[in-house]
C-alpha cells in the first residue's frame, strides 16, 4: 500500500456535482463524487439507472449530453485540470489520453460509412499516424489488436455486416487505437449475449493489461464489476456510497444499500446458498433465501404442457430476385412441464425461445409438431376453444414500457381481461382488480393512473396482474424481469414465487440469464440454434452440465468465477 | 478517500435509502392526452387562436349579432365603390352593397365548407388508413392503391372538373363534396403510417393473447394511439379547405353569386383593386386571418402531442 501511495494518481476527481436543467427546474444528477484512480489500475463504477454512474463518466471528458453540466468539483487528469480546459483543448484530450467505449454498439457505428473509414477517422483525428499507407496499416493493426481475423477485408465492409460482438470489438479498438492512458467503457457489452460478453471482456481485460491502460467500467452488473475490477465504487442517487476493494466490498457489504445489492444480484445469490445471514434490511431482495426454498425437491406431478417435435420455419426472401429460402427457428423441440413447477427455457439471443412462447400461446402456427396443454392438442382446437384456453395460459412479456397501452389507465388494463372474457358484473370486476392490485403489493389509488407515470418494475407488476385476473394455471413470462434494475428484478422474482406458491401456478420462464434461472426454475432446457441441447433439473445443470454449450454459457455468468469465502 | 485499499463507506445520514420501487400518487393523472392538454394551455398562441376561431364560428352562426345592415338587399348603385360612411364602416361593393356586412354573413360559408370537408376527409382518411395499416395484405394494397389514385390528382384541378360537371345546382355540400373526395388521401397516409408502427407494439400482442378480438384491438388500442398527428393534420386542413373554397368561387366554379361567400367577393373586387380597394383589401384579411387562426391551433396541438417537440423547447 505504502509503494503505490508514491505514484501520482492518473484521475482525481474532488467534489464533483453536475447538473441538469430541465422544465421543472434544476436537477443534480451527481452530487459531490470523489475518485481516484491510480495508473492502470480498473475501477468499476456500479449502481442502478439513474444513479448518476454514466453521467460521472461523461463529465470527466465533458460529454454531458444537451443541458447537462458540471457546476462544481475538479477533475484532475495527469495533474491537468480538466474542467478548466477549453472545448478545442479538451478534444486533444479525447481519444489520445482518455479513450471511451460508448454502450450500444448497434446505434454508435455510422451506418452509412465503413468500418475502416470510421477507425482511419479516429486514427487520423488523434495523429497516431499520417499518410495514407501509415493510416491504413495502423487501422488494419487496430482492428487485428480488437480481435478481427480478417482485418483487411473488414476493412471495407459497413457496420450492418458486423454482428453485435463484432461492433464492440470495432469501438473498442476505436477507443484504445491512440494508446490512452485511460478508457472509459460505459455498459460496454450490456446489449450483447453472455458468452460474447465474457470473450469481449476478456479481450478488454488483455489489451489493457498489456498496454498498462486503467479502466474505468461501468456497470449495473456487480458480479460483472467484481471480477473484472479490483476497485468498486458503489453509486446511489448521484452519490458514492462505498467503495473500495471489490471483494471486500462483495464479501463485507457496509452500507445498506451495498447490502441490498449483493443481496439481490442473482449471480452472486445463486452461490450463497448455504451461507445465508438473516439481515431484516435486506430480506425483502434476498434472492438466496428464495432460492432455498426451491431446493426442496418437486414432488412427481402431472404432465400440464407437452411440447413434441416442435417445428417453426419462416420463409425469408433471398438476396437476390424473388427467390425464397427457409429458416428453421425452432428445429423439433419437445418438452414437458409438471403442474406448479417452473421451467425455464434458456438460450441466446436467436436461439428461437420466444419463438416457442409465441407458438404456445397461439400467437404463430407452428410447421409442425404438437402443442398438448392439458390433454388438448392446441392445433386440432377451434377458434372458440382457443379463446377458452387463453383463459388458462397467460403470458408477461419483456418490454414493461411496450406492453402495456399508453392511453388506457391501470384499472383498464387489469379488467380488459375480464371483459374481453365476460366474467362478472361491473362490481365483481372492481373488486377482482383491487385484489389483484393488492396480490402485486400496488396500491389501489394507482387504479386510474396512466403507465407513464409508473417505473418499470411497477409496470411489470401491472402486466403480472393483468396475466392473473382470470385466474390462469400456466403464466409464460417472456423475458419478464430482463428490462429492470437488479433491486426490482429481485422484488419482482420474490414475488412471482410467492404468487406461485399461493395459487399453485405453473410458470414457463423464458431467459438468456442464467442467474435468474437458478433462483427461480426447477427444470432447465437450455436452448441453441432452434434445438434443446440439454435438458435436466436446475440442480443437476448447474452442478454437473453434459453439453459443451452449457458449460459455456455457465462459465459465461459474470461473477461465476469468483470464489465467496464464509470469512463474513 | 476513495483511495487504494481503503474501505470507504458514506455516513449513512447524507445517503439515506428509499423504498425500491416506491409508488408516488402525489401528481396529478397523466397522459398523452391529458399532458397535451396542460401544454397547450401554458402556450398564448392557443389563447389567440382560440379567441379567433371562437369569435369566427359565432359570426357564423350568429350573423344578427353583428351587424343590421342586410348584405344584399336595399344595396344602391349610387354607394357603388363607395368609401366608408357612419353605419357602413368598410365602404360598399360595385353593387352598392354592404362591405362589413357581406363579410360577416360570408362567414358562415367558409366556415361550413371547412367544416364539412374537414369531416369527411377525417372519415374518409380514418377508414382507408386504418383498415389498410392495420389489416394489411391484399386490403392494404387495394386501398393504399384506392388513395393513390386519388393522390395522384390534384384536388383543386378535380374540383374545378367536378364542379364544372355540377354547374346547374352548385351549393356548399356539392363544393364541399368536390374539394373533400380528393383530399382524404394524406390524412389516410398519415394514420396508415402510424398504425403500422404501433401495431407492432407489445400491447397489441399482450391483447391478442389476452383474446381480444382484432377488431376491437383496433379500435380500442392501436387507433387511440396512432390518431395524435391526424388531428394536427386535420386542423390544418380545415384552413386549407377554406382556401379551396375561395379559389374555387374567385375561379368562377365555386358557389353561384347568390351565396354570400368571400371568394366571390374577393373575385367581383378584382377589377376594382385600384379604385376601390376595400372592396378587396377587407374579404381577403377576413379569410386570412380565419385561416391562420386554424393554422396557429393546428401548429399548438402538433406541438402539444408531440413530446419529443415538447422535451426540446
Amino acid at each position: 500500500m505504502s509503494e503505490k501511495n508514491t505514484v501520482e494518481p492518473l484521475l482525481e476527481i474532488r467534489g464533483l456535482k453536475v447538473g441538469f436543467s430541465t422544465q421543472n427546474g434544476d436537477v443534480t444528477a451527481v452530487n459531490g463524487v470523489d475518485l481516484t484512480l491510480m495508473p492502470g489500475q480498473t475501477l468499476a463504477i456500479v449502481g442502478e439507472s439513474g444513479s448518476g454512474k454514466s453521467t460521472t463518466a461523461h463529465a470527466i471528458i465533458n460529454l454531458l449530453p444537451g443541458t447537462g453540466k458540471i457546476t462544481e468539483g475538479s477533475i484532475k487528469f495527469n495533474g491537468q485540470e480538466l474542467t478548466a480546459l477549453s472545448e478545442s483543448e479538451l478534444e486533444k484530450v479525447r481519444g489520445r489520453q482518455i479513450g471511451f467505449v460508448p454502450q450500444d454498439p448497434m446505434s454508435n457505428l455510422n451506418p452509412v460509412w465503413s468500418v475502416g473509414f470510421q477507425v482511419e477517422e479516429t486514427i487520423k483525428a488523434n495523429g497516431v499516424a499520417s499518410g495514407k499507407k501509415e493510416i491504413r496499416a495502423k487501422a488494419i493493426e487496430v482492428l487485428k489488436q480488437a480481435g478481427l481475423a480478417d482485418a483487411e477485408k473488414r476493412l471495407k465492409q459497413f457496420p450492418h455486416q458486423f454482428s453485435g460482438g463484432m461492433r464492440q470489438r470495432v469501438l473498442i479498438g476505436i477507443g484504445l487505437s491512440a494508446n490512452p492512458q485511460l478508457l472509459i467503457a460505459d455498459e460496454p457489452t450490456s446489449a450483447l449475449d453472455v458468452t460474447v460478453q465474457r470473450t469481449i471482456l476478456d479481450h478488454l481485460d488483455e489489451l489493457t493489461k498489456e498496454k498498462n491502460t486503467a479502466v474505468i467500467l461501468i456497470t449495473h452488473d456487480l458480479g460483472l464489476a467484481a471480477e473484472r475490477a479490483e476497485q468498486l465504487v458503489v453509486m446511489y442517487r448521484g452519490k458514492i456510497v462505498e467503495a473500495g476493494p471489490s471483494r471486500e466490498i462483495l464479501e463485507n457489504p457496509l452500507h445498506p444499500y451495498t447490502q441490498r445489492l449483493v443481496a439481490a444480484a442473482p449471480s452472486l445469490a445463486s452461490r450463497r446458498l448455504s451461507s445465508v445471514k438473516k439481515d431484516s434490511s435486506v430480506a425483502e431482495f434476498d434472492l438466496s433465501a428464495v432460492a432455498a426454498q426451491r431446493t426442496a425437491a418437486v414432488a412427481a406431478k402431472e404432465t400440464v404442457i407437452q411440447v413434441t417435435n416442435l417445428c417453426k420455419d419462416y420463409t425469408i426472401r433471398g438476396g437476390s430476385g424473388l427467390k425464397k429460402s427457409s429458416f428453421s427457428a425452432v428445429k423439433n423441440v419437445s418438452f414437458s412441464i409438471a403442474r406448479g413447477t417452473t421451467m425455464a427455457l434458456v438460450g441466446e439471443s436467436g436461439s428461437g425461445k420466444s419463438t416457442v412462447a409465441k407458438m404456445l400461446l397461439g400467437l404463430e402456427k407452428p410447421t409442425s409438431g404438437d402443442i398438448v396443454i392439458d390433454g388438448l392438442r392446441v392445433a386440432d382446437l377451434s377458434a372458440k376453444d382457443l379463446f377458452g384456453l387463453r383463459r388458462r395460459m397467460q403470458p408477461v412479456f419483456q418490454d414493461p414500457f411496450g406492453s402495456l397501452d399508453p392511453l388506457v389507465n391501470i384499472f383498464n388494463t387489469i379488467a380488459e381481461p375480464l371483459v374481453t372474457h365476460k366474467v362478472g358484473s361491473r362490481a365483481q370486476r372492481r373488486d377482482r382488480v383491487m385484489e389483484l392490485l393488492d396480490q402485486v403489493s400496488l396500491p389501489r389509488t394507482i387504479a386510474t393512473r396512466y403507465p407513464n407515470e409508473l417505473s418499470g418494475g411497477q409496470r411489470q407488476r401491472v402486466a403480472i396482474a393483468r396475466a392473473l385476473a382470470l385466474k390462469p394455471d400456466i403464466v409464460i413470462l417472456d423475458e419478464a424481469v430482463s428490462a429492470l434494475d437488479v433491486l426490482v428484478q429481485a422484488q419482482i422474482l420474490a414475488l412471482l414465487h410467492e404468487l406461485q406458491q399461493e395459487l399453485g401456478l405453473t410458470y414457463l420462464f423464458i431467459t438468456h440469464d442464467l442467474a435468474v434461472v437458478r433462483v427461480i426454475a426447477d427444470n432447465v432446457c437450455v436452448m441453441s440454434k432452434g434445438e434443446i441441447v440439454e435438458a435436466a433439473s436446475t440442480q443437476e445443470v448447474f452442478d454437473n452440465p453434459r453439453e459443451e454449450y452449457t458449460k459455456k454459457l455457465l462459465e459465461a455468468i459474470p461473477g461465476a468465477n469468483i470464489k465467496l469465502g464464509n470469512k463474513s | 478517500m476513495a483511495n487504494k485499499d481503503t474501505h470507504y463507506v458514506a455516513p449513512l445520514d447524507e445517503t439515506p435509502i428509499a423504498a425500491v420501487d416506491s409508488v408516488s400518487v402525489a401528481e396529478k393523472p397523466s397522459n398523452l392526452w391529458i399532458d397535451a392538454w396542460r401544454d397547450m394551455r401554458k402556450r398564448p398562441m392557443f389563447y389567440i387562436s382560440g379567441v379567433l376561431i371562437i369569435l369566427v364560428t359565432l359570426v357564423a352562426l350568429f350573423p344578427g349579432w353583428f351587424t343590421n345592415v342586410s348584405p344584399d338587399t336595399n344595396c344602391l348603385l349610387a354607394n357603388s365603390n363607395a368609401g366608408p360612411t357612419a353605419g357602413h364602416p368598410l365602404g360598399f361593393t360595385k353593387q352598392g352593397c354592404d362591405v362589413y356586412s357581406r363579410i360577416i354573413h360570408g362567414t358562415s360559408t367558409s366556415l361550413s365548407v371547412g367544416i364539412v370537408v374537414t369531416v369527411m376527409t377525417a372519415v374518409l382518411g380514418i377508414l382507408f388508413g386504418a383498415f389498410a395499416g392495420f389489416y394489411g395484405g391484399w386490403l392494404d394494397s387495394l386501398l393504399s392503391r384506392a388513395g393513390d389514385i386519388f393522390f395522384s390528382i390534384p384536388y383543386i384541378l378535380a374540383a374545378v372538373v367536378i364542379m364544372s360537371v355540377f354547374s346547374k345546382n352548385r351549393d356548399v355540400i356539392v363544393i364541399s363534396l368536390a374539394i373533400g373526395i380528393f383530399a382524404w388521401p394524406s390524412t389516410a397516409r398519415v394514420l396508415r403510417a402510424e398504425i403500422l408502427r404501433v401495431k407492432n407494439s407489445d400491447f397489441v400482442m399482450a391483447s391478442t393473447a389476452i383474446g381480444v378480438s382484432r377488431f376491437r384491438i383496433l379500435w380500442r388500442h392501436v387507433l387511440p394511439n396512432s390518431i395524435a398527428p391526424v388531428i394536427a393534420v386535420t386542423t390544418i386542413s380545415l384552413a386549407a379547405a377554406i382556401v379551396a373554397e375561395a379559389t374555387l368561387s374567385f375561379l368562377g366554379v365555386g358557389l353561384p353569386p347568390t351565396f354570400m361567400s368571400w371568394g366571390n367577393d374577393i373575385s367581383q373586387a378584382q377589377g376594382d383593386l385600384r379604385t376601390a380597394p376595400q372592396t378587396l383589401i377587407w374579404p381577403s384579411l377576413a379569410l386570412s386571418i380565419t385561416v391562420l387562426a386554424f393554422i396557429m391551433m393546428g401548429e399548438v396541438v402538433r406541438d402539444a402531442l408531440d413530446p419529443k417537440a415538447r422535451a426540446l423547447r
